[in-house]
């Protein structure tokens, strides 16, 4: 049994007919860092370093939702969230609430291995980077103007639905719909799992298009958007609040578990039968090398590879 | 039809050297707080109205660990967290890093009802407490005498303590005469502040509801989120099931310690006080902790890993029960 990754820069309504000037620089991008993942795991890197390393990437590329190019609170700021975790420790590193720490990631990695704690958020999280002397910058090297032009469509549209909408509803809890459909991307986030069938996953996030100040989506929480134990790796994506709702990276770990079912039929039992259309994509790779890809969204920016050779980069269905 | 079942938690991991007077003073306030849920549940209030009923007059006690009375941060300030969630649709929500908010649990309740969001954290947090006018109060209300003694006690054994997952002799003089080599938390259990509150509740539909309410671990870092705002590990609530837990919140993290009641009773077909059961000895490690659970056929269960839990729990057909200790 040979490696296997997968890797993900999003999934949502992402428009079939996208112009090509947004869709070849992402599935560049996501070329590129397969790439460098996969080179990684040719040179036997542990798969916690790899997903990290790949992480990282997609952190810094603008065209994703993290890190450099995350979208926008409703006050134009920034608030990332990323998570780690190691498939045998189950041991994990999660943060909220940054606003100048370059790579998140490399954030939540330090909270797993120099804290006694899992998670740590906001003026809290900005203070331990720096103790940790991690790389951190002046709030704006986030910001792109994709993300103010997504910003002020939200804003609009909102103020659309306040004129014809009743006040809010709790059936209501879904995103704002936006006119521009490629800006509803949830995360990235990478899964891997080297020929021992050691596991790990890492997802990161910028959130919401428009999100209240403070809120927290499913990324950073274990067992909604990022999971890993012997079984699996799983990172999701969509919307956090359905994620979190259906413990989506966790129960795909379960049904393998518990009803003995592949990794395949697992992720596709939770993303097609349980959660709701619309909501939820994921990457997966299991302790026997499996990839699955599945997505009930128009579409997922995706890559994976396996040490056979095979590679896929895709976005909408094959 | 089965009836209605609830059960109240004050947190797992006690001291057994505990005094008899503080003992007594833990079962009168989780008696009173389970009164306070049967009296609800037999005015047909819904599952998801007692949790919070429930968890509010806990949070406002200043005995245990949430609300007024919570573990203080190691700034001597504290920061508050809680979720709740509703079985029947499973929706939830979640606060973490309040630090005037009079009921956190209730404010967990208005991000789930009045905001398009699940979670939602310090000062985002405090600014939408202040939209929807709840009660706040300046910080130092949450703060009792007790907890500022343990801070300081909690300081003076970290400077002993040197890994925290080892436990460690010479501990003696840090003043507080320990006599057990019990840890939890990196703790010795003398001063270990057990984490949180909680309430799970089955009404007479069948509807479970869970909330959980914490001023989270003596002498935490600014800023650190354990488990009981994290839906699936601290709080769950499904059509099988409410679950709320306490103890070390990131033995509870790792272990998905809340939903894995609800997904080995959905995917293996446990039963309630089997799945607790298996749970609470497999999926736990090294960790040490407690959960109490109620299944939407009436029953009502807990476990624990550890020395002690404060609890109680009733059922409607006249059954009750408050505990401390196995």
């Amino acid at each position: 049994m040979g490696w296997a990754i997968a890797l993900h820069g999003g999934a949502g309504a992402i428009p079939v007919d996208l112009p090509p000037e947004r869709l070849e620089p992402r599935e560049a991008a996501l070329r590129r860092i397969l790439q460098i993942g996969v080179s990684a795991l040719n040179a036997r890197c542990s798969p916690l370093d790899v997903v990290e390393l790949v992480v990282r990437e997609l952190e810094n590329c603008p065209h994703f939702n993290a890190g450099k190019g995350s979208v926008l609170t409703t006050n134009g700021t920034v608030e990332m969230e990323a998570c780690i975790m190691d498939g045998n420790s189950k041991r994990c590193g999660a943060v909220s609430g940054v606003s100048t720490v370059v790579n998140p990631i490399s954030l939540a990695r330090q909270v797993m291995e120099k804290t006694p704690h899992i998670y740590l958020a906001f003026d809290g999280a900005e203070a331990f980077a720096r103790e940790q002397g991690l790389e951190t910058i002046d709030e704006s090297h986030f910001i792109t103007t994709e993300n103010i032009e997504r910003l002020k469509q939200a804003k609009e549209a909102n103020r659309v639905q306040q004129d014809y909408t009743p006040p809010f509803k709790p059936e209501d809890k879904k995103e704002t719909p936006v006119p521009d459909g490629d800006s509803k991307l949830g995360t990235v986030g990478c899964v891997a799992v080297d020929s021992l069938g050691n596991l790990a996953a890492a997802t990161s996030t910028g959130g919401l298009v428009n999100k209240m100040v403070g809120r927290i989506g499913d990324t950073p929480i274990i067992g909604a958007g990022t999971y890993a134990n012997k079984f699996c790796a799983i990172s999701a994506t969509g919307i956090g609040e359905a994620i979190i709702r259906e413990t989506v990276a966790r129960d795909v770990a379960a049904v393998m578990e518990y009803k003995g079912l592949g990794l395949k039929e697992a992720a596709d039992y939770i993303v097609h039968q349980v959660s709701p259309k619309g909501t939820t994509g994921l990457v997966a790779v299991s302790s026997t090398g499996e990839v699955a890809m599945p997505f009930n969204t128009t579409g997922m920016f995706r890559a994976c590879a396996t040490e056979d050779g095979f590679t896929e980069v895709a976005t909408w269905a094959i | 039809m089965a009836g209605w079942a609830i059960a109240v938690h004050g947190g797992a991991g006690v001291d057994p050297n505990l005094p008899a007077d503080r003992q007594e003073e833990a079962k009168q306030l989780l008696t009173r707080c389970l009164n306070l849920g049967i009296d609800a549940l037999r005015s047909s209030l819904s599952a998801i109205d007692v949790v919070e009923l429930v968890v509010r007059e806990l949070e406002t006690d200043p005995l245990f660990n949430s609300g007024r009375g919570s573990a203080l941060t190691e700034n001597g300030t504290v920061e508050m967290e809680a979720s709740i969630m509703d079985g029947s649709g499973r929706r939830c929500g979640a606060v973490s890093g309040l630090t005037t908010v009079k009921n956190p649990i209730s404010l967990a309740r208005l991000v789930m009802d009045k905001s398009p969001h699940s979670y939602l954290a310090f000062s985002g947090a405090e600014k939408f407490a202040k939209q929807m006018g709840v009660e706040t109060v300046e910080n130092d209300y949450f703060i009792t005498q007790d907890n500022l003694e343990m801070l300081k006690l909690a300081k003076e054994a970290d400077s002993i303590v040197f890994d925290y997952r080892i436990p460690q002799v010479g501990y003696e003089s840090c003043g507080t005469g320990v006599q057990s080599p019990i840890h939890m938390n990196g703790l010795p259990i003398s001063i270990y502040a057990p984490e949180t509150v909680g309430c799970v509740v089955v009404d007479s539909e069948g509807r479970c509801a869970a909330a959980t309410s914490t001023g989270g671990l003596l002498n935490k870092r600014m800023g650190r989120i354990g488990d009981s705002p994290l839906i699936g590990a601290g709080t769950y609530a499904g059509e099988l099931c409410g679950v709320s837990c306490t103890g070390e919140g990131e033995a509870i993290i790792r272990g998905t310690l809340a939903r894995e009641v609800g997904a080995v009773m959905e995917y293996k077909g446990l039963g309630l006080q089997e799945a607790v059961d298996f749970v609470i000895k497999e999926r736990l490690d090294e960790g040490k902790a407690g959960l109490i659970a109620v299944s939407n056929t009436g029953e009502v269960a807990y476990g624990f890993n550890c020395v002690g839990m404060f609890r109680g729990c009733a059922t409607e057909n006249g059954f009750m029960e408050v505990g401390i200790w196995e």
